[in-house]
């Protein structure tokens, strides 16, 4: 399955992103082939609406799951509709986190916050 | 005569001088704008009051006519569309209603529908028309209240616009039709620092302008200074005062109360006339 987890540069030994939709790279991850792919986030620099946009990205991407420290409502509810599954990462090491996930020792993101409305999110 | 007063805070003293000036005329109109939290009418206590409803175009998709193709998704500056397993969702509070969606949809698939943002309510007090804006709690945006609130054209001599604080969107929409700007300044360092904020949006919209300085004391008054150093015509100080002070805290208009804030206000109103008019000498 395809997992994605936003980070801070395009490397699998970089950081988690704090922030989920102004993150500025995002990493999809393939479980089965343990391939990695880097892609823009073209939400980054939104005027408004980043989480929603970010959020559209994880859809057109057919990610399984979604792996971020925090999400905000409008993202949320993008996801969910598409019953796809997010969870709390551990720390911001891409590697714990992947290997978290293989363990299945990784929660799910049950605090969604309302969201920055145009105030950033880092 | 449209005046708009503005300010680049808070409780500087916008309601204060419009309320006031609007009271001694002998009819105007008083216009507030501060949609966010008016405050006008806890002073005006208006009767006949006559209410109107504002609402906003948000878009909604017939998910059948729709064929996928997301021009609107791509197309939404705001991001406030989303295709999600062949459904598109709308996200209401994100839209701004340009319409742009409907437009580039070339299935027809979206229609409108009114989202009720606030309201309008319309009194008199004594010799004044009271025109209050309304925005509901949690909506983003109170510029088609304002809109509305000063798309009729008065057949008053004066119309105080009471602006909202600061300088951002909502503040321009407030003065776009204003013959004159009145600034209301604090004697500090902040109050600087704001007024500054305004000084530079009024000279954007190039509009005329002068200051007025609040709750002035005997000690160094940085924003006299300022005024001196930009060449900005001071119309008048009002002086810190806690008569004037607690007459205002008790809701009551100042003018109405004392016939020594009459005399205050009017030579205020005179000097403020007597600019706009001279303004319009200039240029017809």
């Amino acid at each position: 399955m395809r997992i994605m987890i936003p980070v801070e540069e395009k490397s699998i030994e970089s950081r988690v992103c704090q922030s989920f939709g102004r993150a500025p790279y995002f990493l999809i991850y393939d479980t089965n082939t343990r391939e990695s792919d880097f892609i823009d986030n073209s939400a980054a620099n939104s005027q408004g609406g980043a989480g929603i946009k970010a959020a559209q990205t994880v859809v057109d991407n057919r990610i399984s799951a979604l792996l971020t420290p925090r999400c905000g409502q409008n993202a949320a509810d993008v996801i969910k509709s598409a019953n796809i599954k997010i969870y709390r990462t551990i720390n911001d090491s891409i590697v714990d986190n992947i290997n978290g996930f293989y363990d299945n020792k990784l929660d799910m993101l049950n605090e969604i916050h309302p969201g920055f409305h145009n105030h950033g999110g880092k | 005569m449209k005046i708009a007063v503005l300010s680049g805070k808070g409780g500087t003293g916008k309601t204060l001088v419009s309320v006031n000036l609007a009271s001694i005329t002998e009819g105007s109109s008083y216009i507030d704008c501060d949609v966010e939290e008016p405050n006008g009418h806890l002073f005006f206590k208006p009767v006949d009051i006559k209410t109107e409803d504002i609402s906003v175009k948000i878009p909604t998709v017939d998910n059948c006519l729709c064929n996928g193709c997301r021009k609107c998704v791509d197309f939404c500056k705001f991001n406030a569309l989303a295709y999600i397993q062949d459904n598109i969702k709308i996200f209401d509070d994100v839209c701004h209603s340009c319409g742009g969606c409907k437009i580039v949809c070339p299935e027809n698939a979206i229609s409108e529908r009114d989202k009720n943002i606030g309201e309008i309510q319309r009194g008199v007090s004594e010799n004044v028309d009271v025109n209050t804006g309304i925005l509901n709690t949690g909506e983003a945006s109170g510029i088609p209240i304002i809109k509305e609130l000063l798309r009729e054209s008065d057949n008053r001599e004066f119309t105080f616009i009471d602006c909202p604080p600061g300088s951002a969107c909502i503040v321009m929409e407030s003065i776009k039709d204003a013959d004159y700007c009145l600034l209301v300044a604090e004697p500090t360092l902040f109050g600087v620092h704001n007024l500054n904020m305004v000084y530079e949006l009024v000279r954007i919209f190039d509009k005329p302008y002068g200051v007025l300085i609040n709750k002035c004391l005997d000690d160094d008054n940085p924003a006299e200074e300022f005024c001196i150093e930009k060449g900005i015509d001071i119309l008048g100080k009002i002086p810190f005062d806690n008569e004037l002070g607690t007459i205002n805290s008790n809701a009551q208009i100042a003018v109405r109360a004392d016939k020594e804030y009459l005399k205050m206000f009017s030579s205020i109103l005179k000097r403020v006339t007597r600019e706009v008019q001279d303004e319009t000498a200039i240029n017809p």
